[in-house]
Formats: C-alpha cells, sequence, structure tokens
C-alpha cells in the first residue's frame, strides 16, 4: 500500500465526479428528489377523503352524526338525494365511500332498536378501504357516546379499548417513510454509482492502463472505496438533515450509532457495486445489473414500504439476503424508537457479515489481469 | 415509403431480440418485477406477531384472548406474565402489539361495568399499525356485541354495517396486481424507445441511416412502432398473468382497455423518444429513463393514494400519464368500467400523448 | 542473456469464448535486444494486442515463461511495472481530466517526488509539444494529441522497456513522424521499445520485425534482410498511353503478378519467381529495390487475397457516361461551417467530376470530417452552395438521397443483426424489393465473398470483412456516388489492398468516389485530392501536381507524406506568424 498512488487514485475520482453530470445526477439530483416526493408527495394516511352521504329523512339525529363527520380531519362528506347518485358518483371516482342512512333511522333510534347505518366503500384499493373503514368507526363510536349521555340513555359499551400508540403516536406515515427511504438513496450511491464509474474505466480502456503501472489490485480498489464512501455518508448526512430539519422526523436514537452502522452499510452497498462492475465489464449492463439486484429489492423488499411480516414466507426468507432490510429496521428503529441494543446488534452484526462477504468476495476475483 | 417503415421496424426487433443483454431486459425486469411485485408488494395483514398480557383469570377474558387467537391476521407470539416485559418485546420487535387485559376484567363486565382493554401498539411502521389497531378494534366490536346479546344489555342504538365495493374481500393484491400492468409496460416502453436512437448513435449507425431516403418522420415511426408492438404485448400478457396467475378478477370492457393500453402508450412512446433524441450515449438514456421513471411511478396512486398528497402534488400528477392509466386498468379489472365510464381518462390520456408525441418529432427533427 | 530485454519462451495463451477455445498466440519464442526499436507486424486477429498484454503482465501466459529485464516471471509486479511502459490500444486517458490532471495521476501512481515531478512533465511536455494544452481535458484533444498524452504518461517513470499498442491508428502523418522522433530519441537513452502498427513505412524504420500470423511468429528479422528476399523482383511499370488506374487493370488479371499497386512514379509491380509475367509493348519495366510492403504481401498474401475478379456491377453509369468525363457530379462553392464562433470549414471551394476518386486529406481536426458531413447532408452548412448531381443539398430529399452510398467511419453496421439481415435492411432501406432486391443481395454475397460469414453477427465479423460487407450494403442500389469516410482505418494491409482493388473497379464504372484517410500512400490511387488543414484548402490537384509544389533542393522527389507534411506546417507556421 502506497499512501502516494492511493492519493493521486481518490483526487482523481473526485475531479471525474464533479465534471460527470450523470454521477452528479445519481448522488445528488436523484436522493433530493426522492426525499422531496417521499417527504412531501407520498402518504399513505388519508385525509378529507370525500364520502357520499345520502340520508332518507333528514332529522336531528342524521344531523348530529354528519356533524361527527364535518369535525373529523378524515373526511369531506357530500351529499346525495339519492343512493342511485351516489353510487355512480363512486364509479367515477369522486367520493369513495357512501353512508346511507335510512328512512328509519331515528324512528329506530327512538324506539331504542338498532339504527343501522349501511356504508359501502370502494374496495379497488384495499389498504385505503381498510383505513377508511378505521377511520368510520371511530367517528362512528365517538358519536355513539355522545348519542348515549346526551339522551341519557343509559348504554354502556362493555369492552372499552385504549390504545396506546408507541414512537409514532401521530401515525404519521412520514415518519417511517422518510428515514428508510436513506437507506434507498445509499443504495444508489454505493452500488448502482460504483458499479457504473468502475465498468466505465473497463469500457474506456483505462483500467488497462492502471494496471499497466504499479499501482496494486487493492489500492485500485480503495481508490474506489474511500471516495464513494465519502459521498455516501454526505447522501446520507444530507438525507438526516433534511429528514429532522424539513420533514420533522424525530431522531430519538444516537447520531453516532446512526452513523456507525450506516458505514456498515454503506460497506455492504460498495462492495456489491465493485462485484458487480467486476463481472460486468460494461456500463449498460452493471446499471441493468444494479438496478434489478441492489436498487429494486432495497425498494420492496426491505420493509421500507411493504411490511416483511404480510409476505408470503419464501419470499421472507428472500428479504434475510436483501442488505437494505437490516439497514431498514436499523433506521427506523433508531429515528422513531432510540438505542434499542438487541436490534441494532443483531441487524448491525447481519450487515458486517455481507460486508466481510461482498468485499471479501471483490478482493479475491480482483486480479491484476485483464482476463 | 411503407416498405421501408416496414425494414425498419423489422431490424428494430432483429437487433432487440438477438442480442441478448436487450433479450434480458425485455424479458428480465418484468418477470422479476412481476413476482415481486405481486407477492411481496402487499399491505394486507398477515400473521402479525402479537403478545398476551393477561392478568384476568375469569372466563370472559379467555373467551376475548379465543377471539384474536380465531383470527387469521394476527399470530400468537408470546404470552407474559409481567408487565415490565412489555417494553422489551416491543422494542426489540418480537411482537407488533401487546393485548394487556386488567385484573377486574372480568368481574367488571359480571358487575354491569365497563371492562377496560389496553392495547400498546408499535407504531414504528404507521401503515402497519393503523391497520392492525382496526383490526383488533373489529374482534373487540364482534366481542361486545356478542356479550350485550347474551347477557342482555340492551342493543346497541346503533350499528354500523360496512360493505366493500368491488374488492369484497379487500384485498391488496387485486389492487396492485392491476397497477404492475401499468408500471410494466411503462418501464419496457421507456427502455425500448429510449435507448433505440443513444445506441444507433454510439453504434454509428445512425449517420448512416440519415444518409438513406428514410426521412426522419419515417424512422421516428420505426422507432415508435416496435415500442408500441412491445408494449402492447407484454400489457396483455401481463393482464393475462394477472387473471390465471394472481387470480384477479376481469369484469370490465377488454376494448375500455386496449383504447387506455393504445393511448398510454403512445404517451410513453412520446416520453421516450424525447428522452431518446436529447440523449447521446446509452448511459445518458438509461439515466434520463430512470430519473423519469422513479417520480411518474411515486406519483402516480400505483402505491399510495394520489388523494393523501398535497394539493399542489395533486395537481403535478395531472401531466402524469401513468395516474390516468392506472384508473383505467383498476377500473377494467375490479370495477367493470365500460369505454363510456373512463372518458374523464381517456381524453387527458390522449392529450397528453400527443403533446409528447409532437414534442418528441420536434426535437427529433431538430437534434438530428 | 545481458542485452535481452524480453524473452519469450514457448508462450501459448488461449482464450475460452463461450464454448470454444480460442489460441490467440501459439507457442511463440523470441527476444529483444536491448536499446532497439522493434516493430510487430500482422494481419487483424493476428494475435498482436494479446502479445502486446502479456508482455505488460496484464495476462498470463496459459504454457511457457516471459522473462523481462532479467527478471523471472514470478516477481513482484510492482517493481516489475516500474520497468515496463505500457500504453494500450485507445490510450488509457481520462477524458474528463485535463492534460496536466491526467500527467498528475500517472506521477502518483509511479511514485514520482514532487522534484522529480516537475522536472519529469517538464521535459516530456516540451517533448510532446504539449505544454500550452495543460489545462485542456484530454477528450478534447484531437487524436494525435491523445496519442502523445498517452506516451508521456506511459514514459514518466523513465521505463527500461516501452510497450505501444498500435500508437499510430486514426493519427495524422504529422502527429506520426512527430511520434517517431520521440521514439528515436528514446533509443538514445537505451529505451527498449516494442510497438505494433499498420503502417509498413513505420515498419521499415525499425531495428527489427516480428511478423505475426494467426498466433505463430512468421519472421523475426530486421527490415533489410525481409526486403532482401524478394530480389530482382519489384518493377515499376509505366506505360505511355494508359493511365496509372487503367494501367493498373491490366497488369491485376496477369499471370504471373502477384501484386500491383499504384504510386508515384507509376504502378508497382511484385513478380512471381516462377513465372515470369509478359511485357506489353508500350510497357517499361524498371527494376527498384522491394519495400517492405511488397515482403509483407509475399509472406502473408499468397492466400489470404481475395482477387476482386468480376466486375458486374450493373452501373446506372453506362458506357456513354464515361464518354462524359467532365460532368461535374459534386459542386462546393465558398462553403463555410460555423459552430458557435467557432470557423471549422472556412470558404472551400472544389469540384468532382463524374468516374473520379476525389481524396479529402488533412490532419486530424483540419475540417475534413465536417466538410464530408456537410457533403453527405447530415450537417446543414452555414453558408455557401453545395451541389451534388445538380441538386441543391439545401434541398436535399429523400429521393436525393436515394443517389449516394456511404460508408461511415468505423464500418457503422448493425452489430447484433446477421450480414444476411443488415442486407436486407439496407436493400428496404433504398427501396428495392422482389425479383431486383434478390438480385443485388446475390450479386453483393458473390462480389464481396461473404458467403461465409452469412449468418454470422456483425460484431463477431473480423474487420475487413466488415469493411466489406459495409461496402457492399452502400452499393446495392447502385449509386452513382459513393462517399468513403476513412475506410481503411484500421484494417490490416491485405484488406486495404482488396478495398483499393474494388474502388478502382467502380471509378472505372463511373461511380463518382469521394474518400477521406489518413494513409498517404493510398492517395496515390486518387485522380484528384485536396489538402485541408485548419478548415481551409491549402492544395488542390493530381497527386502529381501536389507532389510537384513542394519539391525543394533538398526533396528532389518528395512523397505523398513528404508534400502532405510541408504544406501544412507551413501553412500553420504563416497563421502562427500572422497571429
Amino acid at each position: 500500500m502506497n499512501k502516494q498512488r492511493l492519493t493521486g487514485l481518490i483526487k482523481k475520482e473526485f475531479i471525474q465526479i464533479i465534471r460527470d453530470p450523470s454521477a452528479i445526477a445519481i448522488a445528488f439530483v436523484m436522493p433530493v428528489i426522492l426525499l422531496f416526493i417521499f417527504g412531501y408527495g407520498v402518504s399513505l394516511d388519508a385525509h378529507h377523503v370525500p364520502v357520499a352521504i345520502v340520508v332518507d329523512q333528514p332529522t336531528h339525529e342524521s344531523s348530529e352524526f354528519i356533524a361527527g363527520l364535518n369535525q373529523s380531519d378524515y373526511f369531506t362528506p357530500q351529499y346525495f338525494s339519492s343512493m342511485s347518485d351516489a353510487q355512480q358518483a363512486v364509479i367515477a371516482h369522486q367520493v369513495n365511500a357512501i353512508l346511507w342512512l335510512r328512512d328509519d333511522f331515528a324512528k329506530n333510534l327512538y324506539q331504542s332498536k338498532t339504527a343501522p347505518i349501511s356504508t359501502l366503500i370502494n374496495g379497488t384499493d384495499a389498504n385505503n378501504a381498510h383505513l377508511i373503514e378505521g377511520y368510520l368507526q371511530g367517528v362512528w363510536q365517538v358519536w355513539l357516546t355522545q348519542y348515549a349521555t346526551y339522551h341519557a340513555k343509559p348504554f354502556i359499551i362493555p369492552v372499552s379499548t385504549q390504545s396506546r400508540i408507541w414512537f409514532n403516536p401521530a401515525l404519521r406515515s412520514r415518519d417511517y417513510l422518510v428515514p428508510g427511504l436513506i437507506a434507498v438513496i445509499m443504495t444508489l450511491i454505493g452500488a448502482l454509482l460504483t458499479a457504473l464509474v468502475v465498468a466505465r474505466e473497463w469500457e474506456r480502456g483505462t483500467m488497462e492502463a492502471l494496471m499497466a503501472s504499479p499501482v496494486s489490485m487493492s489500492e485500485i480498489l480503495l481508490g474506489k472505496l474511500i471516495p464513494y464512501f465519502i459521498m455516501g455518508m454526505g447522501g446520507m448526512l444530507l438525507s438526516v438533515a433534511l429528514a429532522v430539519t424539513l420533514f420533522h422526523v424525530p431522531l430519538r436514537g444516537s447520531l453516532f450509532i446512526l452513523l456507525i452502522l450506516s458505514a456498515l452499510f454503506l460497506l455492504v452497498a460498495l462492495g456489491m457495486g465493485l462485484l458487480i462492475s467486476s463481472i460486468a465489464k460494461n456500463q449498460f449492463v452493471a446499471g441493468q445489473i444494479a438496478i434489478i439486484v441492489t436498487f429494486l429489492p432495497a425498494f420492496i423488499l426491505s420493509g421500507f414500504v411493504f411490511d416483511i411480516h404480510s409476505m408470503p414466507v419464501p419470499i421472507q426468507v428472500i428479504t434475510h439476503i436483501v442488505a437494505a432490510r437490516y439497514y431498514v429496521s436499523i433506521l427506523q428503529t433508531l429515528f422513531l424508537a432510540g438505542d434499542i441494543w438487541p436490534i441494532l446488534i443483531n441487524n448491525g452484526i447481519a450487515l458486517l457479515v455481507m460486508a466481510i462477504f461482498f468485499l471479501g468476495l471483490t478482493w479475491r476475483r480482483s486480479r491484476k489481469r485483464l482476463d | 415509403m411503407l416498405l421501408r417503415i416496414w425494414a425498419l421496424v423489422i431490424k428494430e426487433f432483429l437487433s432487440l431480440v438477438r442480442d441478448k443483454k436487450s433479450r434480458f431486459v425485455l424479458i428480465g425486469p418484468p418477470l422479476i418485477q412481476l413476482l415481486v411485485f405481486g407477492y411481496a408488494s402487499t399491505f394486507d395483514l398477515n400473521h402479525i406477531p402479537y403478545a398476551i398480557f393477561n392478568e384476568d383469570v375469569g372466563f370472559a377474558s379467555r373467551q376475548l384472548v379465543a377471539r384474536f387467537e380465531g383470527a387469521p391476521s394476527f399470530e400468537k407470539a408470546h404470552v407474559l406474565t409481567q408487565e415490565k416485559e412489555i417494553g422489551p418485546i416491543i422494542d426489540k420487535q418480537e411482537v407488533l402489539m401487546v393485548i394487556h387485559i386488567p385484573i377486574d376484567f372480568t368481574k367488571n363486565l359480571l358487575n354491569h361495568q365497563s371492562a377496560s382493554l389496553q392495547i400498546i401498539i408499535d407504531g414504528r411502521n404507521s401503515n402497519t399499525a393503523t391497520l392492525a389497531l382496526n383490526y383488533a378494534n373489529n374482534i373487540v366490536l364482534n366481542f361486545n356485541q356478542f356479550w350485550a346479546n347474551t347477557y342482555q344489555w340492551g342493543t346497541t342504538p346503533s350499528e354500523l354495517i360496512v360493505r366493500p365495493w368491488f374488492n369484497t374481500n379487500l384485498l391488496s393484491r387485486w389492487f396492485i396486481v392491476p397497477g404492475i400492468v401499468s408500471l410494466l409496460t411503462l418501464v419496457i416502453t421507456l427502455l425500448v424507445t429510449g435507448l433505440s436512437v443513444a445506441r444507433e448513435r454510439e453504434q454509428g449507425t445512425f449517420d448512416q441511416l440519415l444518409v438513406t431516403p428514410f426521412t426522419p418522420t419515417e424512422i421516428l415511426i420505426g422507432k415508435a412502432l416496435p415500442g408500441l408492438i412491445i408494449g402492447a404485448l407484454e400489457g396483455f400478457l401481463i393482464v393475462i398473468l394477472a387473471i390465471y396467475w394472481f387470480k384477479v378478477p376481469f369484469v370490465g370492457s377488454i376494448i375500455a382497455l386496449a383504447i387506455g393500453l393504445f393511448l398510454f402508450l403512445l404517451a410513453a412512446i412520446g416520453i421516450g423518444l424525447m428522452i431518446s433524441s436529447l440523449s447521446l450515449t446509452q448511459q445518458q438514456g438509461l439515466l434520463g429513463v430512470f430519473l423519469f421513471l422513479v417520480p411518474s411511478i411515486i406519483l402516480s396512486g400505483f402505491a399510495t393514494p394520489i388523494a393523501n398528497m398535497p394539493l399542489l402534488v395533486q395537481k403535478l400528477t395531472l401531466i402524469n400519464p401513468m395516474r390516468y392509466f392506472l384508473i383505467i386498468v383498476r377500473g377494467v379489472f375490479l370495477q367493470g368500467d365500460r369505454v363510456i365510464d373512463l372518458w374523464p381518462q381517456f381524453w387527458p390520456l390522449a392529450l397528453i400523448a400527443l403533446f409528447t408525441m409532437t414534442i418528441a418529432t420536434w426535437l427529433f427533427r431538430h437534434r438530428i | 542473456m545481458a542485452d535481452i530485454a524480453l524473452h519469450f519462451n514457448q508462450v501459448t495463451k488461449i482464450f475460452l469464448k463461450g464454448k470454444d477455445h480460442l489460441t490467440a498466440i501459439k507457442q511463440l519464442s523470441f527476444s529483444l535486444k536491448k536499446g532497439k526499436v522493434t516493430g510487430l507486424l500482422g494481419p487483424d486477429g493476428a494475435g498482436k494486442s494479446t502479445l502486446m498484454r502479456l508482455a505488460a503482465q496484464l495476462l498470463l501466459p496459459d504454457e511457457g515463461t516471459i522473462q523481462i529485464v532479467n527478471q523471472s516471471n514470478d516477481t513482484d509486479s510492482h517493481t516489475l511495472s516500474n520497468s515496463i511502459g505500457y500504453m494500450p490500444q485507445r490510450f488509457g486517458l481520462y477524458e474528463d481530466l485535463t492534460v496536466q490532471e491526467n500527467l498528475n495521476l500517472y506521477s502518483d501512481l509511479h511514485g514520482l517526488t514532487d522534484n522529480e515531478r516537475v522536472n519529469r512533465q517538464h521535459e516530456l511536455l516540451k517533448l510532446t509539444a504539449l505544454g500550452p494544452f495543460g489545462g485542456r481535458r484530454a477528450g478534447a484533444l484531437s487524436g494525435g494529441m491523445k496519442q502523445k498524452l498517452g506516451l508521456a504518461c506511459a514514459l514518466l517513470r523513465a521505463p527500461q522497456l516501452l510497450l505501444l499498442d498500435e500508437p499510430t491508428v486514426g493519427v495524422d502523418p504529422i502527429a506520426r513522424r512527430e511520434l517517431w522522433t520521440i521514439i528515436q530519441d528514446l533509443k538514445k537513452h537505451h529505451v527498449t521499445v516494442l510497438m505494433s502498427t499498420a503502417y509498413f513505412d513505420e515498419a521499415e524504420k525499425c531495428d527489427d520485425i516480428l511478423l505475426l500470423h494467426e498466433g505463430r511468429l512468421l519472421e523475426h528479422k530486421t527490415p533489410q534482410q525481409l526486403i532482401q528476399r524478394l530480389h530482382n523482383r519489384s518493377f515499376i511499370v509505366t506505360h505511355q498511353t494508359l493511365t496509372k488506374r487503367q494501367l493498373h487493370e491490366s497488369l491485376r488479371t496477369r499471370e504471373g503478378i502477384q501484386d500491383v499497386r499504384i504510386n508515384t512514379e507509376g504502378v508497382r509491380v511484385l513478380v512471381d519467381p516462377q513465372h515470369i509475367p509478359i511485357k506489353n509493348e508500350q510497357e517499361s519495366w524498371q527494376p527498384i529495390t522491394s519495400s517492405f510492403e511488397d515482403t509483407f504481401i509475399d509472406i502473408l498474401g499468397k492466400n489470404s487475397i481475395q482477387h476482386v475478379t468480376s466486375a458486374n456491377h450493373s452501373s446506372p453509369t453506362d458506357n456513354n457516361a464515361i464518354k462524359d468525363n467532365h460532368h461535374t457530379v459534386i459542386a462546393v462553392k465558398n462553403l463555410n461551417k460555423l459552430f458557435g464562433s467557432f470557423q471549422a470549414v472556412k470558404n472551400i471551394t472544389f469540384s468532382v467530376r463524374k468516374g473520379e476518386i476525389f481524396g479529402l486529406l488533412g490532419a486530424n481536426g483540419a475540417g475534413k470530417t465536417t466538410t464530408f458531413r456537410m457533403l453527405c447532408g447530415l450537417l446543414p452548412s452555414s453558408s455557401g452552395e453545395l451541389f451534388l448531381d445538380n441538386i441543391d443539398m439545401r434541398h436535399f430529399s429523400s429521393e436525393g438521397r436515394g443517389r449516394i452510398g456511404y460508408v461511415a467511419q468505423k464500418f457503422s453496421l448493425y452489430g447484433n443483426l446477421s450480414c444476411t439481415q443488415n442486407l436486407n435492411f439496407f436493400a428496404h432501406a433504398y427501396g428495392l424489393k422482389g425479383d431486383k432486391k434478390k438480385e443485388r443481395i446475390t450479386w453483393a454475397i458473390n462480389e464481396f465473398q461473404l458467403i461465409d460469414y452469412l449468418d454470422m453477427n456483425t460484431d463477431n465479423l473480423p474487420l475487413g470483412i466488415k469493411q466489406r460487407l459495409a461496402l457492399s450494403c452502400s452499393l446495392l442500389h447502385e449509386p452513382a456516388i459513393l462517399f468513403l469516410d476513412e475506410p481503411t482505418s484500421g484494417v490490416d494491409p491485405i484488406a486495404r489492398r482488396e478495398f483499393w482493388q474494388r474502388i478502382n473497379l467502380l471509378a472505372a464504372q463511373g461511380v463518382t468516389i469521394l474518400i477521406t484517410t489518413h494513409y498517404m500512400d493510398e492517395a496515390e490511387y486518387c485522380d484528384r485530392l485536396v489538402l485541408m488543414s485548419l478548415g481551409e484548402i491549402l492544395a488542390q490537384g493530381t497527386p502529381a501536381e501536389i507532389r510537384a509544389m513542394t519539391v525543394t533542393k533538398e526533396i528532389t522527389h518528395p512523397t505523398m507524406e513528404d508534400a502532405f507534411i510541408h504544406l501544412i506546417e507551413s501553412h500553420e507556421k504563416d497563421i502562427r506568424r500572422a497571429s
């Protein structure tokens, strides 16, 4: 290992990064776009869901119930005179659900019979339908208790549930999407960008010239690892800063631990990137492979958006070889829960093993030869 | 002229099919994505691990616990005996939720008093937490009705009857898989058209094309047609897989789907050709495709509803062709939409297609 | 062994390509003497690059040993690579780094101290005359400058063994001459040089020649020794009435003549030692000393040259057209091209007559490619007139393009389509159909001897075959005008020979041909040519006229290359003086 040769290589790499628009696009533009889209655009929390209200016979009771809906932040009621009109509105995607208070709604209430509220939810988007159903039940239960107290009708609910939501009491989906995104961004820089730049050296014949010089293979590898490690950590810090300041995601764990574990994940991503480029010595193929084996899994199989528990068992097994899975778990814990050692240590060990595996394999495969 | 365009199309197909790499691009990613998305991307809860901390020895608590145990969405992972176990077990993500039944649960119920039940839930993944809480609430609601009826507590003044429409079992796979039709046709079309001109530029064959009697319009059509044909074939292949492999119901009009697919492909091809005429190398083309794809998929309503986005972003999605096609595909699959129902989706899509094709033609003529 | 710099002992190198074993080098043994310049010659696919990479320790031999500067094969590669300078085919430069940054990088890699670095870089910048361009990006340099920078990077650590892989491909004669001066200078410092080349005049200047064919060493001798074997077999033939090209045609098919080519004085002929050819009346045969090219053809060409025999290009221009020799086909008047504020082409005027071979010559960056692209309609001109067959290029239509044929640099074919598919595509592109299409494709396959390659992907074809296929594709529609952009660059001498035979035939049939080339010996094949520099036309006329312009007391019989260098250097000097 020779310091002068290594610094020479690192300097070269940085000049290239600054001058190459595609490197800047992957390393800086993409992360910012992703963060903004996810921070501002993507949300699983429904607000102001348009619902159709069909009231056959407006009464005091029905308007009380509707007032409850109006007060809720979740719904924007729209009134329809008949069920068929409302159904048309569902088909035209103007409303997501219909609430139907039949003409005997008030009568049943007076006679202490059960007065049904029929709800029809557009189930096309099943997840959204579930959420709407939950919100509706909440509104309904509040109204029910108020009604019972107001009318002095002794009505006691047998079991009342008190739920305590830990870590994210407001249940803001942004708080778990934005930290998870950091894993995707670091995969982009670590694996995709690195795979592309090494493949470019092969393609343009500069690798051949490097190899003919006194540089050792480990110097070439380190000369790639160090600059992109710095870039990746920079991207990570940028994302963390944006997450905390712009999107107000709490960081409950320690920044120091976050840095160390991120460094570990970055080594895995870099290892994969270097390995890909040593297999595919052209940019086009390397880019394709990197997207398929690193980017897509980091997006879908990491638990970043879709919960791993809910996947079929064979796919759950597959997620164990996705490095991002461990890192997403670390990120969501560090941001929302704090330094919970058992999780951090287990996932950290998994990352360490993967880092050693990928870097070791890359190192073993790289010989200072062209064939 | 027809003969010349035909020759271009044949050539384009041959160079896609004969090359190992391009063949892989056409077959590999769509298949992988279909499988991964089809199986892995689900919002439905299955086997959510939970723990029971039951301090009550009475029969009422056992009946409630039995209801949780019988629910397919939940899987009992632990039985706790001490309150202090709750914290660590949630911290470590061993369970998502702890159901805490206090010591006086049965006693209160038998005394005709309201009994309390505590649910502690891990909110790290807010979507999962919300859904799990809904499921748990439903179980408690059913228990309440059962208890009120059995022990004559009187009827509830009102009841909420929820009936999902179209996707009656609320399977999120029925929602996601039709979405993949639009996702994959977009990806394929962009890859086929977005890299085609750049590839010829790199190989130097583009100059060769330009000195032959081809007019720019002919070349443009020759580049657009393969994208249209491959996109349409692949689109319908995925539709068939969705119906017969993933068993998603298909109740709407196939003609409406065909019209939608055609307009969507035109819009996508226009974008692909725009990227293509702007990029000098295949790498730039790939990057351009990538930079366009990611935001347009995320802001299409594919995984998260557009209605949840801020108003400004919602307005932005109006220029995203995938937004319209997603509604068309899902409408045709699940809602039984006919051509007339989808008219509000067709015309904006047609407008976008016209716009992108015009820009692509303009760029094509001016960049060569 | 004391005076040996590089020693190959029974070296074999096999590549795996899918299931096939490809033997690139077969039991090769040779030694290079210290301080000598050795040229490596051979047709495409002979294994030249593999040999270079083996010598640079970038590939390991499957059998045999390679020894470098008295160190055995298995020593530490660090110390070894310090004594080797290696320049790969594309010079190994980082295109987005500046000249200075490239030099700094390689100084670091070679472990130069700060003092050494300043002195050595200064020395090399002076040697290569790259000093003024230190801040320019390597990607923006001309081919010749890239080559010099690549060389400078390989020379930073003053290597004892310098390996240059085709350093002169795509580089103009001035840059080649400069490179040669640098190599001569290195020789004084006892550096051993091994360079592969496609230029015979370069090879002739080497101390030693390695002739490689299909991975085997055919000859390892000095150029003089190689030339001697052809004693009394080379002649210059002139004819009282026939033009050089007509004479070339009549000699080409004559019994007992192994090789024919046109040069400055007349038609050069290589005679078969067994058959004495018949000498016609009006012909004068003068014996001359053989050149190295003759040797190469003699050793390699016996079986591999495909003699172009059939000439049934059913040309659109029939006999009466040939009579009408003064009809102007291409007319260029006051043509200009501006890229922003940079004037790439300055006010050029020339015309080309029917059936002429017209050459466009110039150094790298002289504006010939820009001119060429404007002529084919690929670039619009900024101002000036451009007529092709009396059609104004500004209104050049699809039908107009149907009258021209075009072979791009690097033979742009669809790489993953087979030969047949390429032929079919271009036939359709030019609107050929039915029987006519079948007839033309059959003609192309026979005429260009493509039958063995029909189902192969064009990417996998040897360069010479690619060139044939590209030419055949551009001729399918029997164009009246043929544009050829550096059609022989990188192609081995035998394929080049064949190529010119075909071009001569086409011209004889009345096809007008416009060609750019870097090979000055090829300029002799042209009827007329223009010489360009910095966007201007320096000289225009027949090869003889251009040579005559540069006759001086010292050089009484300048070659085309001498003329080229003389004209361009004096022109550039004038400009420098003016500014």
